[in-house]
C-alpha cells in the first residue's frame, strides 16, 4: 500500500482505468464488428476527435476554476462561418493569417463571458446560457442564411482534413490531428509548470483561500474565459476544415460533447483536479464510443446522445462516490508515512516542537 | 458542495441582505418589472392596434403555456438553490413517449398516463442523484439534458408522430369559461396552488431557508434531502405535462419538441427577481417577468424580429437581469463605504 501511495496518484489511477476500459472497447467491439480495427478506423477516429478534443481542453481550463463555459458551439460555429467567409471572399488569405483570425474572434467572443462571470459575478452557467444563444443568434443574423459551401472555399481548407504529415504504414498522422495534439501538449505543459495554470488548480480547489493568498482571482477567471474561446475559435476553423459545409447550425451540441469529454476525462466541476491529457482521454473515449456504435448493427445510432449523457453521469457520480474514498485514503496513508518519517529522524521532531 | 450555484470565485455571497432589508429590494426589482411592462405594453399597442385585448394576451399565454408551466417547478427550485436543466429534455420524452405508445396502438389515454410516469421517474432520478447522493444539480442535470434527449430520439428517430385524437389537439384551444381555455385555466390554477405553497405554507419556508443555507436548515431539522427530492419529482412531473400540452397544441411529436427551452424558463425565473444563489425572489415577480417575456416576444414578431433574433434577445436579458442587481449592488456598498469614510473623516474633524 505505502509503495504504491508513493509510486501513483488517485488521479492516475483515474487515466489508468479510462485507458483500460478505452482497450477493452475495443476488444469488445472487434468481436462484434468484423474488420472493425484497421488503419483506416484510426484515421477516421483521429480527424474526428479533433474538433471536439480542442474544446475540451478549453473547457479544461474553465472547469479548473469551478465554471462552465456552454457557449463554445456557438464560437466554434460563429468561427467557422466566419472564417470560412473571409477565405471565401478574400482567396490570398494565407493560412496561418485564417487560424489567427479563428483563435481571435474567438477570444473576442471568450472575453465577453470573462468580463461578465469574473467581474460582473454574474453564474458562468447563467452567462454561458445567454451567450450561446446570443452568438448563435449572431451568426444566423450574420449569415442570412446563406450557408457556405466546400466549392466557395480555397481549395487548401478543403484538402486540409485529407492531409497527412506523415504516415506509420498505413496510419496517417493528419494535420487536423497534429495541430490537436499540438495544442494539447502546450495546454498541458502550462497547467503542470506554469504559474498560471498553478493558480487555476488553486482557484478550484479553494476560492476563498486563493484570494487571501493574493491570487488576482478576477483576472485569471477571466483568462480562462479568454483561453476557452479562444481555443473555441481555433476548433470553430477545424471545423470548417472537416466539413467544408457550414451552415447557421455549425457546432450546435458542440458544448455538450466537450463537457461529456471533460467529464468523463476526470476532471471535476468540484473545482481543482483533473488534468487536459485527461480530457483529451475523455474525448477520444467517446469518439471511440460513437464511431463504434456507428458501425454496430446490434442497437440503433439514435441511442448515442442516451449513452452519452449517462456516461458523463456515470463518470460524475464514480468520481464522487469511488474516487473520493481513494483520495481520502491516500491522503491518510500520506499522513502515516510522514509521521513515520519524522520519528526516524528526531531531530526534525525538536525542530518542530 | 454545498452552494452548486455559487460557483463563480467570488461569491461571498448574500452581503446586500445586511446592508437593505430583501423586501425592499424585491418591492423596487417588482416595481421597476411594472414599469418596463408598461413601456412594453404601450410600444406594442403603437405597433398593433388592439395589442391590449383580454384575447391577444390570452393568446400569448396559450402560445407558450409549455414554458410558463416549468417557470413555477422551476422558481422553486432557484429558491432552494438547485436548478434543473433536463426540464425541455423530459418535456420531449415524455410527448415522444406517449406519441410513439399511441402509434404502436396503445390506448391514448394509457399513453398518456405512461408519460406522466416517464417524468415521475426522470424527476425521481435526477432528484436521487442530486438529493440523496449529493451530486452537483448543474452536472447532474445538464447529464440528463443530453440523455433524456437522447431516449427521446431513441424512440421517434427521425420520424414525426401526429394525428392525435381531436380531444387532445382541442385540449389547448377550446375556450372553456368565457374566452379562457383549458391550458390556461390549469396554468392559473397551479400558479395560485403554488403561490399557497411557496408564499404562505410552512414547506415553502424551508424551501427558502435551504436557498438561503443548506447548513443552517440541516441544523433547524429540517429535512433538506427530502424537499429537495419532492421538488424534483414535482419538476419532473410538471415538465411531462407540459410536454404533453406542447404536443397537443402543435398536433405532432419530433424528437426535437422543446429542444433549448431552458433558456425562456430559466430567463422568466430569474428576471423575476429570484436570485441565482437561491433563498430569495417571489412568485409575484415571476408572474410579472413572464408578462414581459410573453410580450417582448409578441412585440418583436409584430416588428418582424426573426425567432433566432429574439432568442437573442432573451439571450440578454436574462444575463441583465442578475447583472443589474450585481451591478446595483456593487454601486450601494461604494456608496455605503463613502459614506462611512466621510463620516468617519468628519469625526476626526471634530476630535483635533
Amino acid at each position: 500500500m505505502k509503495t504504491l501511495v508513493r509510486r501513483f496518484r488517485p488521479e492516475q489511477i483515474r487515466v489508468l482505468f479510462l485507458i483500460i476500459l478505452m482497450l477493452l472497447m475495443i476488444g469488445f467491439f472487434s468481436i462484434e464488428i468484423p474488420g472493425y480495427f484497421n488503419a483506416r478506423f484510426i484515421n477516421r477516429v483521429s480527424t474526428s476527435v479533433a474538433v471536439v478534443a480542442v474544446l475540451a481542453v478549453g473547457q479544461t481550463l474553465v472547469f479548473l476554476t469551478r465554471n462552465f463555459d456552454l457557449s463554445v458551439g456557438s464560437i466554434a460555429g460563429f468561427t467557422a462561418y466566419f472564417v470560412g467567409q473571409q477565405l471565401w471572399f478574400h482567396k490570398d488569405i494565407p493560412p496561418v493569417a485564417a487560424v489567427l483570425l479563428a483563435i481571435g474572434v474567438g477570444m473576442a467572443m471568450g472575453s465577453v463571458n470573462g468580463v461578465l462571470v469574473a467581474y460582473g459575478r454574474v453564474p458562468s452557467i447563467i452567462t454561458t446560457i445567454g451567450t450561446l444563444a446570443i452568438y448563435r443568434s449572431l451568426l444566423v443574423e450574420y449569415s442570412h442564411a446563406v450557408p457556405i459551401t466546400t466549392n466557395n472555399l480555397p481549395t487548401w481548407v478543403v484538402d486540409i482534413s485529407a492531409q497527412s504529415l506523415f504516415a506509420i504504414g498505413k496510419v496517417e498522422i493528419r494535420v487536423l490531428f497534429a495541430i490537436m495534439l499540438a495544442v494539447v501538449i502546450i495546454f498541458q505543459l502550462m497547467l503542470s509548470f506554469l504559474p498560471f495554470g498553478r493558480r487555476l488548480y488553486a482557484i478550484g480547489s479553494n476560492p476563498d483561500a486563493a484570494r487571501i493568498a493574493g491570487f488576482p482571482a478576477k483576472r485569471i477567471v477571466f483568462l480562462a474565459f479568454l483561453m476557452s474561446g479562444g481555443l473555441a475559435g481555433l476548433a470553430g476553423f477545424l471545423f470548417l476544415g472537416r466539413y467544408g459545409n457550414i451552415t447557421v447550425l455549425a457546432g450546435a451540441g458542440l458544448e455538450f460533447e466537450s463537457i461529456a469529454a471533460v467529464v468523463v476525462g476526470g476532471v471535476s466541476n468540484a473545482g481543482g483536479s483533473g488534468t487536459v491529457i485527461g480530457a483529451f482521454l475523455g474525448a477520444l473515449f467517446l469518439d471511440l464510443l460513437q464511431n463504434s456504435l456507428f458501425r454496430w448493427a446490434a442497437i440503433s445510432e439514435f441511442w448515442r446522445d442516451a449513452i452519452l449523457g449517462m456516461l458523463v453521469l456515470l463518470a460524475v457520480a464514480l468520481d464522487y462516490v469511488v474516487f473520493g474514498r481513494l483520495k481520502n485514503l491516500w491522503a491518510r496513508t500520506e499522513l502515516q508515512l510522514e509521521t513515520e518519517d519524522s520519528i526516524d529522524k528526531p531531530e526534525v521532531v525538536t525542530h518542530v516542537s | 458542495m454545498s452552494a452548486n450555484l455559487t460557483s463563480s470565485p467570488k461569491q461571498s455571497g448574500g452581503d446586500h441582505s445586511l446592508f437593505s432589508p430583501v423586501w425592499q429590494r424585491l418591492k423596487s426589482w417588482e416595481g421597476m418589472l411594472l414599469v418596463l411592462l408598461f413601456v412594453i405594453f404601450t410600444i406594442n399597442s403603437l405597433l398593433a392596434p388592439g395589442y391590449l385585448g383580454i384575447g391577444n394576451q390570452v393568446n400569448l399565454f396559450i402560445l407558450s403555456i409549455e414554458k410558463v408551466l416549468v417557470a413555477i417547478t422551476m422558481t422553486f427550485l432557484i429558491i432552494n438553490g438547485e436548478i434543473d436543466l433536463s426540464a425541455p429534455s423530459i418535456m420531449g420524452l415524455a410527448a415522444c413517449v406517449s406519441a410513439y405508445l399511441f402509434a404502436n396502438g396503445t390506448n391514448f389515454g394509457a399513453a398518456l398516463l405512461i408519460a406522466m410516469s416517464v417524468g415521475l421517474v426522470c424527476g425521481m432520478w435526477n432528484g436521487f442523484w442530486i438529493a440523496r447522493v449529493g451530486l452537483n444539480s448543474l452536472v447532474v442535470t445538464l447529464a440528463m439534458l443530453i440523455c433524456y434527449r437522447g431516449l427521446a430520439r431513441v424512440f421517434l428517430e427521425d420520424k414525426s408522430i401526429g394525428k392525435f385524437p381531436e380531444w387532445f389537439a382541442a385540449l389547448g384551444q377550446k375556450n372553456l369559461i368565457g374566452p379562457i381555455p383549458l391550458a390556461l385555466l390549469l396554468f392559473l390554477g397551479l400558479w395560485v396552488v403554488a403561490v399557497i405553497i411557496l408564499q404562505y405554507s410552512g414547506f415553502g419556508r424551508t424551501v427558502y431557508v435551504i436557498g438561503n443555507s443548506k447548513d443552517v436548515a440541516r441544523y433547524s431539522g429540517v429535512r433538506v434531502p427530502r424537499v429537495k427530492f419532492l421538488l424534483y419529482i414535482a419538476s419532473g412531473l410538471m415538465s411531462a405535462l407540459a410536454g404533453l400540452l406542447l404536443a397537443a397544441r402543435l398536433g405532432s411529436v419530433r424528437g426535437d419538441l422543446a429542444l433549448g427551452y431552458e433558456l425562456d424558463i430559466i430567463t422568466m425565473v430569474l428576471l423575476g427577481g429570484v436570485s441565482i444563489f437561491g433563498g430569495s425572489g417571489t412568485l409575484y415577480g415571476v408572474f410579472l417577468s413572464i408578462m414581459i417575456i410573453l410580450n417582448i416576444r409578441n412585440g418583436m414578431s409584430l416588428a418582424n424580429l426573426s425567432g433566432h433574433f429574439q432568442t437573442g434577445v432573451i439571450g440578454i436579458l436574462l444575463i441583465l437581469s442578475v447583472l443589474g442587481p450585481n451591478l446595483v449592488n456593487d454601486a450601494r456598498t461604494a456608496l455605503n463605504r463613502r459614506r462611512f469614510r466621510h463620516s468617519q473623516g468628519s469625526q476626526g474633524a471634530q476630535s483635533t
